[in-house]
Formats: C-alpha cells, sequence, structure tokens
C-alpha cells in the first residue's frame, strides 16, 4: 500500500494477522516444539521414515494447494513438474557415468541441485503456463492429465537423464564431506541419517510454509483468491487474471519441483512410472482432506494421505492376507476416496474447517458476552492494510 | 495397403470403444455440466461383474450382461442422488473432485474385490473368431464392436429425437430454467443421464475387455483416452463423442502399426499420448472441439 499511516491508532481488529501475535499462538508453538523435540530424540528410524516422506508430501500437497487450492486451478499434473525437479536434481548431483549405459550426472553440490530441481520446474512451469492457463475449469484439469502421460513418454525416451524403464538412482544430500545417509558427528553428538533428514526436510517445509503462508497474505496471495472466487470480479478489481494464475503455477511448480527432487533422493531409486496420475491424485486427495488454501490443511492433509498407511503398516494392523484382500494401501485408498466425497459435500474446507468450526464455538463460548448483535460477517483473511481505517 | 487396411479397420473398432465410453461423459455433461471422472471406474465393475457372472456364477452372457447393467446403473443413479444432487451450484473443483472420489472409492473396491490379476473376458461369442477378406483380417469381436456401436448410436439418436423424455433432455441442456418453466422434471433428467450413462459405460467395458481378451483395474484408466475423443468432438455433443472416439481410435492404432518404423526418431510407446497431442492441439485451436457449441461468457 503507498499510503503509510502509523498503525498504532488503528482498531485491533484491523491488524493483519500474525504469525505469533498472542499467548495463545506462542503457546501452541512451545508444544509443537516440545513435541518435535521429543520425538525428535525418542523415535526409532522406521518412524523417522514414516514422518520423513510425510514432510516431503506435505511440501508437494503445499505446491498443489497454492495452484487448486488458492487459486482454483484445477490441476492433475503435478506428478509431472515433480519429475522434472527429480531428474533436474539427478542431472546436475548424480555420480557421473562410468560406462556410456548409465545415465548422466554431473555430481554437483546438494546446494546447487536442491535450488535448481524449483528453478528448472518453475521454467518449465512458465514455459507450459500460457497455453494451459487458457483453458478453466476441467479442460484444464484434463490438459493437465495429459501432461502426466505426455511426461511419462518422455521419461521412458530419454535414458540419458532418466534411465529409461529401468530407472535411475538419484544423488544423496550432503554438506561437504556430510552425507545425510550415513551416521555423522557434530559437535560430539551422533545423529542417525533418520534425524538428519528430518531436520533437512523440516527445514525446507518450514520455509515453504512461512513463504506460501506470507504470500498468501500478501496483494499477490488476495489477487490469487479473488481469481479463485470470480474471474471476472477479480479483473474489474485490476487484478490481472494471466499474471495472477501464472504466479500461482510457476510458484506452486517451483515447490513441486523441489519436493519431487526430494521424493526421489529420499527413495534413491525411481522409475519413470512412478510419476503417475495415481500420484497427482493422491496430493489432490490431500488437499481436499487437509483443506484447500489452508498451509496446516497442506500438512496435515499429506499426513493423512501419505503418513497413515505407512502407519498402518508399521503396526500391521491389517492381516498380511492373500491377493486381492485388503492391503493398507487399499484401505487407506477407499477411506481417502470415501473423505473426499464427504468432505466436500459436508465440509469443503476439509479437517481445517473442521478445526476452525471447533474455534468457532471454543471463542462463542469465551465471549459471548463480549459481542452483541447477530452472528458477525464470516470475513475470509480480508482484512485491510494497517491504518487503513486512520485515512483522512 | 492390406496393412493399412487392418490398421484401420482396428483403429475404427478401438474407436468405437471410445466413443462408447465418450457418449457416457458427454451425456452427463450434457444434461447437468458435470463431468464425470468415475466413468472408467463404472465401466471397470460392469466388465467384471459381467466377467464374473458368466464364469463364476455360470450365467448365460445375457443374464450376466442384464446384472452388470442393473448393477452400474444403481451405482450411477445412487452417486447422482446422494451425492451430486447435493453438490448442484458448488465450483467445478469441487464437482470435479467428488467424482475422482467415486473413482477412487470403485477402483479400490473392484481390486479389493476381485484382486489386481487380469480376468478373462465374457463374450457371447468365440473371441478369436472372424474371417479373412484381401488380405484382412475382421475379428468377431471388432465387427460385434462396430455393430453394437452403430445400433446403439441409433437407439441413441432415436431416443433424443423422438421420444419425450429425449425431448426433455435437449431442452434441460439448452435451458435449464426454461426447461424448468415448462413442467420438465430436472430431477428425472439428470436421473436419466446417469442411468443411461452407466448402462453405456458397462457396454462399453464389455468390449474393452473383449478386446484385449481380459480386463484388469488399470482399464480404468485407459477410458481416460476417451477425454480426447470428447474434445475432440466437442464435450457437449452426442454425435461429436462417437466422431472424435472412432478419430482418435483410427489415429492411435495406425501410430502404433507404423511407430516402429520410426523408432529410433520417435522412441517408444507414442500412440499413448497421441490422442492427448492432438486433444492438446483441438484445446489450442478450437476448444469447442469438432460439433461442440461455441460458448459465449456473459458478464
Amino acid at each position: 500500500m503507498s499510503v503509510t499511516v502509523t498503525s498504532k491508532n488503528a482498531r485491533t481488529d484491523a491488524q493483519p494477522p500474525r504469525l505469533l501475535g498472542n499467548i495463545s499462538s506462542w503457546l501452541a508453538l512451545g508444544i509443537g516444539l516440545l513435541a518435535v523435540i521429543i520425538f525428535f530424540t525418542f523415535a526409532s528410524e522406521d518412524w523417522f521414515t514414516i514422518v520423513n516422506f510425510t514432510l516431503i508430501a506435505a511440501i508437494a500437497t503445499l505446491a498443489l494447494n497454492v495452484l487448486s487450492g488458492y487459486t482454483g486451478q484445477i490441476s492433475l499434473g503435478i506428478s509431472f513438474f515433480m519429475a522434472i525437479g527429480a531428474y533436474t536434481s539427478a542431472l546436475l548431483g548424480g555420480t557421473p557415468p562410468t560406462s556410456p549405459l548409465e545415465p548422466q550426472g554431473l555430481g554437483l553440490s546438494f546446494l546447487i541441485w536442491i535450488p535448481a530441481a524449483g528453478i528448472v520446474a518453475a521454467l518449465v512451469g512458465a514455459l507450459i503456463g500460457p497455453t494451459a492457463l487458457r483453458l478453466k475449469g476441467f479442460y484444464l484439469g484434463i490438459v493437465t492429465l495429459a501432461l502426466v502421460f505426455i511426461g511419462q513418454y518422455l521419461f521412458v525416451n530419454i535414458p540419458g537423464i532418466t534411465g529409461g524403464p529401468q530407472g535411475r538412482t538419484f544423488p544423496v544430500p550432503a554438506f561437504g564431506d556430510f552425507p545425510f545417509n550415513q551416521q555423522n558427528q557434530l559437535l560430539g553428538v551422533a545423529f542417525t541419517p533418520g534425524q538428519q533428514y528430518f531436520l533437512l526436510f523440516g527445514a525446507i517445509l518450514l520455509i515453504a510454509a512461512l513463504f506460501v503462508g506470507n504470500v498468501m497474505r500478501s496483494r499477490a496471495g488476495r489477487a490469487f483468491r479473488a481469481v479463485r472466487d470470480h474471474e471476472v470480479g477479480a479483473a474489474v478489481m485490476g487484478v490481472n487474471l494471466f499474471e495472477a494464475k501464472m504466479g500461482a503455477f510457476i510458484l506452486s511448480s517451483f515447490l513441486a519441483g523441489i519436493a519431487g527432487a526430494l521424493f526421489a533422493s529420499y527413495i534413491s531409486y525411481v522409475t519413470p512410472n512412478y510419476w503417475d496420475l495415481t500420484l497427482a491424485i493422491q496430493f489432490v486427495a490431500a488437499i481436499i482432506v487437509g483443506g484447500t488454501a489452508s498451509v496446516w490443511g497442506s500438512i496435515l492433509g499429506a499426513a493423512f494421505v501419505f503418513g497413515l498407511p505407512q502407519v498402518i503398516d508399521y503396526f500391521s494392523l491389517l492381516p498380511t492376507g492373500t491377493a486381492g484382500s485388503l492391503t493398507s494401501g487399499n484401505l487407506n485408498a477407499l477411506i481417502y476416496g470415501l473423505l473426499i466425497i464427504v468432505f466436500l459435500l459436508f465440509e469443503p474446507g476439509g479437517v481445517m474447517g473442521l478445526v476452525q468450526r471447533f474455534q468457532k464455538l471454543i471463542r462463542k463460548f469465551s465471549h459471548h458476552d463480549e459481542r452483541k448483535g447477530g452472528e458477525p460477517a464470516e470475513i475470509i483473511d480480508l482484512s485491510p492494510e494497517p491504518g487503513y481505517l486512520d485515512q483522512p | 495397403m492390406a496393412y493399412f487396411i487392418q490398421l484401420a479397420f482396428a483403429g475404427i473398432a478401438q474407436g468405437c470403444i471410445y466413443a462408447l465410453i465418450g457418449l457416457g461423459f458427454s451425456i452427463i455433461f450434457k444434461a447437468s455440466e458435470v463431468i464425470n471422472f468415475a466413468q472408467g471406474e463404472l465401466l471397470l465393475v460392469g466388465a467384471y461383474i459381467v466377467s464374473s457372472a458368466v464364469f463364476e456364477w455360470h450365467l448365460p452372457f445375457l443374464p450376466a450382461l442384464l446384472l452388470g447393467l442393473v448393477a452400474t446403473v444403481i451405482i450411477g443413479l445412487l452417486f447422482e442422488r446422494l451425492v451430486l444432487r447435493r453438490m448442484i451450484g458448488r465450483p467445478v473443483f469441487s464437482i470435479l473432485m467428488i467424482t475422482i472420489g467415486l473413482d477412487i472409492v470403485l477402483r479400490t473396491a473392484v481390486i479389493m474385490i476381485w484382486g489386481s490379476n487380469p480376468v478373462p473376458a465374457a463374450s457371447p461369442f468365440s473371441i478369436t473368431s472372424g474371417f479373412t477378406t484381401g488380405g484382412v483380417h475382421l475379428g468377431a469381436n471388432d465387427l460385434w464392436t462396430i455393430a453394437i456401436t452403430a445400433a446403439l448410436c441409433a437407439a441413441l439418436f432415436y431416443f433424443f429425437r423422438y421420444t419425450k423424455y429425449g425431448l426433455a433432455m435437449r431442452a434441460t441442456a439448452l435451458d435449464q430454467e426454461a426447461a424448468l418453466a415448462v413442467g420438465i422434471d430436472i430431477r428425472t433428467i439428470y436421473a436419466l443421464a446417469w442411468g443411461i450413462s452407466a448402462a453405456i459405460a458397462t457396454i462399453g467395458g464389455v468390449f474393452l475387455a473383449i478386446d484385449s481378451f481380459a480386463i484388469d483395474p488399470t482399464f480404468g484408466s485407459t477410458a481416460l483416452i476417451a477425454f480426447p475423443a470428447i474434445i475432440l468432438g466437442g464435450i457437449d455433443s452426442v454425435s461429436g463423442a462417437v466422431v472424435g472416439g472412432i478419430v482418435i481410435g483410427v489415429i492411435q492404432v495406425l501410430t502404433a502399426g507404423y511407430e516402429s518404423k520410426v523408432a529410433n526418431i520417435l522412441g517408444a510407446g507414442i500412440h499413448e499420448i497421441t490422442p492427448y497431442l492432438i486433444m492438446i492441439l483441438v484445446l489450442l485451436i478450437r476448444p469447442y472441439g469438432l460439433f461442440g457449441t461455441r460458448k459465449a461468457e456473459r458478464i
């Protein structure tokens, strides 16, 4: 906003939502940190594997949420952008081939291939965007779906980068002489691979979540949501539709690329058919179950769709059955399929919608004497900039 | 030349299957502006039930087919009645996603009940029979597919053109409010659209299974190739779905037949993506398809 007025006199209601504005959010942060520390100290490597996968999945879910949840552009093609990121990382960070049959690798540092994975995916997004974003609604959905199939064809046919149908290995993140897949000593403390990956993925997710959260509270983020809610209305208000959609598409592709690189690196060996439609649809399920247009929703959704089946497997809650019986993957697919339907019918906000309803209920009981009159109109994060009300 | 004719013939048969699947999409879309992503899985359910009825419960083919039809029609009607009717007026995104939800549920149910291994295709005739003329083998499966598709199209044409309900469906597609005003019960129309689509899905599924002698759960996503078909034909056009399906089928089979000759340039498997490449081209040049209605947006 160009007019800067001191915000001291502004009504507290008009403050932009802060990350850590009051005691309860500090408290929540404290409890969260404590839980993370306890987990970090005591969890077994199996648990780290489950949680680490969920953390990467959360980054990709966040990526899809930027495009579909916040901006309302249907995408069934996130696995394509993840693959672009993954193969960029493999090309830049992979070990140089010892025979001409092996896929290429330049052996560059982790600090190069991770950002490069995001940037190349974003560039591909920027190339495809102008074409794809001319389309709306399910047309865009079908084109992004076509992208997944075209991608799989390409990946199978460029064995120099992807290893062809047999797949290839992906680089391990390493800082100097400290590869993440081995136990390392740091300041006299030994860290297991699980712990190191946890810190790495956690840090990247944290940065991504803070970034997305902040973008969505900015002018650009409001433009994204305006585009989602009413394109014509947004255009009339002065939102450049093309810029807003492209912005969301590129940011989404960037995050998806990074998530793809991390996924491939953590699995360490991936064939081209890993990046298929099922993977893309799992992320769609994650944003709907967790909550569209919500950072926390992305994380919860990823935990539900990607973490839960592994937890069920870990405890072997299901009988190890014969072919065609109930496996954890099947059970989970059935559950999230049903949950997509149930949530869209009854709570389009996903788990986050439920949480917000619950919070509203609590607020109603604790502040029932302060607010007289009818229910306040629901304001969805449209609070004006500080000082807005004080303008003469 | 015989090779070309052979491929073209196989392509037409393949295209008829896409046309049957595409018909299911466009009938629902025409009536209710919903893209039913679960069409492929309805097809899967239908084909599996028919196969089970024939090979496990030892029913003759026609009662088995009837059983498959009834089952998918019930699923379609229940989904429309219990789920989609509550979604009227919600964003396209939500409606598309909810049909994806149904898609996931149905596919998982199929895997849980029948497993992931292929089951044999049920067929009223010997699948491998057929005759050869002028160096071209005309398989019974392909001939039947083409004949049944033609018969179904004729029946649908008659239905839309000359029956009371067909007229009501066309009126609803044209203008929902006006249709309501002249006393058409939109709910019946929606139910009818879903019922017809689900029935066509089963028939398409049976032929898809016959075409490859067996069916497994991945066939549900094979049905996605019907998307390029309906986009090419025009998504709200029933005849467009048929033409689009056949064109896509012929092109795909021809590519598959000739791609080995240019394999060093194109690599393997280009025929799997030619339908999508055509679709993207169509969307760029003529987004409403060959026979679709050009949409003007009013503010």
